[in-house]
């Protein structure tokens, strides 16, 4: 795949705060890629540097090879969909989504053709009259995004594309939005706070905090294998334990220095059992004591407290209930150690080795 | 409890009428009665003498000038304001806080002292007055002092109105233009011109009434020269002080008609800017 989107030890302070800082990354032709971090982690300055809305005190942006440092947003052949969508209030929906081609002075006609394609695209056809006060949040988010794309831009760049819509439309939204992204096939990069969206939404994500990029993957590899601690936090439902060789199958070091014993658990990464018969490996399993149960629509959340620490995991409706006081056994399957400032994965040593003397 | 509540019921209505009578009395007295005055004296000696007033050549020579005066503030006003209001917006820079109270400086400044300030530096007194004098320039006592004074005096009018305005409004529709390759003049005439309009009118309007009344600044700089240097304000007090009242009132007029012009086209605006948000 080609490189289209570079951008190289990029760095950018506004005043003391420091929005970037050495941001590398780049994005391949063609991929939908979601910026995704805490909010002041400079993900929108990244965005708004690309559209040239921003300058970087330091750095190469590069777009399609070429340096567009010193190139005015218009020039860059992007598209932009601001997060409240910037409709132009006093203008309908066809004279916003035609405002970017008739700069390009394109003929009446062919101006016409384009702009009801992209009314057809978004489905909003019979509303071409229409001022955006007169439009829904998802309406309007539709709109945006046909007028960043009609001067057929090569990268579209979506700040929050979903930030300020109700939660049921934004989902259909964001399928929308995937669906017609993959079916245009232009290079996409949106920012987003939330993980959910990212992980449905995009190609590949990266991750931002506090200016710096922390890791850069397709969203199961962020998932699976976190690089930092930031990361393992980050995403996904995390509990953070201080020292995890205290459970059982994680006792053996490994050469291991002993300082390094903090750890994420994912309540996916625990198996909270009633009794032996329901694990496969119970010699692996450390004994608890449920503290609480939730009830959560699809699931059950059960707090297990072992060896002090309380530990999160989920039960299914059909497995027997566990009330708060019974003694239950607790697999841990896995757990994420920091080491430094990398992350590691470790496995539950006796699971393993019970598993292979199986096989 | 429900006696009490009736009680409470006519006691708020009591006030009601309480305050809208005393409001009522208030604008009677204060703003219908001279009104009526004016009217009533300056047709008192009938219609004849009425146009006499007002097609006198001292009047129109007044008529024309404050005319002048109105629109050099206005147009200089509006070019300064969108300027100002541009760059107090869109930028930040050291002192911008300082300039923006600066902008309101005549509205402090009593219009007299501004009178004499643009005495002070185009006037005898002045190091200016050499330079002036063999260019041939007279500014004070002269039309161009007037146009100054009046600009002076309306000067935060457009800026105020609109500040606020683009503040609320942000720069997202601008930067969305940016992006799409527009320039600055074509983002100022299609984006923020059209989002501003009301406000801009507005603005125009209150500067154009206050331009039109000024009387202190105006009244220092003039040298009251009839038929040079008087403008409507000036030519009714000259009018009063020789006694010729019914003309003093039938002036007066005109500008109270431009006043009522001025609220009409006011209201049309507010319900206009109302109906478009």
């Amino acid at each position: 795949m080609d490189t289209y989107v570079e951008l190289a030890h990029i760095y950018k302070k506004f005043g003391d705060f420091e929005a970037s800082h050495d941001v590398n990354f780049v994005v391949e032709q063609g991929k939908l890629v979601g910026l995704l971090g805490p909010s002041g982690s400079g993900k929108t300055t990244i965005l708004r540097m690309l559209a040239g809305l921003d300058t970087p005190d330091s750095g190469d942006i590069l777009i399609n090879g070429q340096r567009v440092n010193d190139k005015a947003p218009g020039e860059r052949g992007i598209g932009f969909v601001f997060q409240n969508y910037a409709l132009f209030r006093h203008m309908t929906v066809f004279d916003n989504i035609a405002f970017g081609l008739t700069l390009q002075k394109l003929k009446k006609q062919a101006l016409r053709e384009r702009v009801e394609s992209l009314i057809e695209l978004i489905g909003l056809k019979g509303f071409e009259k229409r001022y955006p006060a007169q439009l829904s949040g998802g309406q309007r988010q539709r709109v945006a995004f046909a007028r960043a794309l009609a001067p057929n831009p090569q990268l579209l760049l979506l700040d929050e594309p979903f930030a300020a819509i109700d939660a049921k439309v934004r989902k259909e939204l964001r399928q929308w939005l995937r669906q017609t992204i993959g079916k245009l096939g232009i290079t996409s990069i949106f920012v987003t706070h939330d993980q959910e969206e990212a992980v449905e939404v995009a190609d590949e994500i990266i991750i931002t905090n506090k200016g710096r990029i922390e890791q850069k993957g397709t969203p199961i590899q962020i998932y699976k294998e976190p690089r930092t601690p930031f990361v393992a936090q980050f995403i996904g439902e995390s509990n953070r334990i201080e020292d995890y060789t205290v459970f059982k199958g994680f006792d053996r070091l490994n050469g291991r220095m002993k300082e390094a014993t903090a750890g994420i658990l994912r309540p996916e990464f625990i198996e909270i059992a009633k009794d032996a018969d329901e694990i496969l490996t119970p010699l692996a399993a450390e004994k608890g004591v449920v503290q609480t149960t939730f009830f959560r629509g699809n699931v059950i959340q059960v707090n297990v407290e072992v060896k002090g620490e309380l530990l999160n995991g989920y039960r299914t409706l059909e497995q027997p209930p566990l009330y708060a006081g019974d003694e239950v056994f607790v697999l841990i399957h896995r757990v994420y150690c920091f080491d430094g400032t990398k992350t590691t994965v470790v496995e539950n040593r006796i699971k393993s080795e019970i598993n292979s003397v199986f096989i | 409890m429900p006696m009490a509540y009736e009680v409470m019921l006519v006691k708020e209505r009591t006030l009601k009428y309480i305050l809208i009578g005393i409001s009522m009395a208030f604008l009677t007295l204060m703003l219908i009665l001279p009104l009526v005055v004016i009217a009533s004296e300056a047709l008192s000696k009938g219609w004849s003498t009425y146009l006499a007033a007002i097609t006198d050549p001292f009047a129109r020579k007044a008529m024309w000038l404050t005319l002048e005066a109105t629109l050099a503030a206005v147009i200089c006003n509006t070019v300064f304001g969108l300027a100002a209001a541009w760059l107090l917006t869109r930028f930040s820079f050291p002192g911008k806080n300082m300039l923006s109270s600066l902008i309101d400086l005549p509205f402090a400044i009593s219009p007299v002292i501004a009178g004499l300030v643009f005495i002070m530096m185009f006037g005898r007194i002045s190091y200016l007055h050499n330079f002036l004098m063999t260019h041939h320039l007279t500014i004070v006592f002269a039309a161009p002092g007037i146009i100054l004074a009046t600009i002076f005096v309306t000067f935060p009018f457009v800026a105020r109105e609109i500040i606020p305005m683009m503040n609320a409004q942000g720069k997202d529709e601008e930067e969305a233009a940016t992006t799409m390759g527009a320039g600055g003049f074509t983002i100022f005439r299609r984006i923020t011109l059209p989002k501003i309009k009301w406000g801009l009118m507005y603005g125009v309007i209150l500067c154009t009434a206050r331009a039109m009344g000024e009387f202190g600044a105006v009244s220092v700089v003039s040298g009251h020269i009839r038929g040079k240097t008087t403008t409507l304000p000036l030519h009714i007090e000259i009018l009063y002080n020789e006694y010729n009242f019914t003309a003093a009132f039938a002036v007066a007029s005109i500008l109270v008609l431009l006043a009522i012009i001025i609220l009409v086209l006011r209201n049309f605006i507010e319900w206009r800017s109302k109906k478009e948000a």
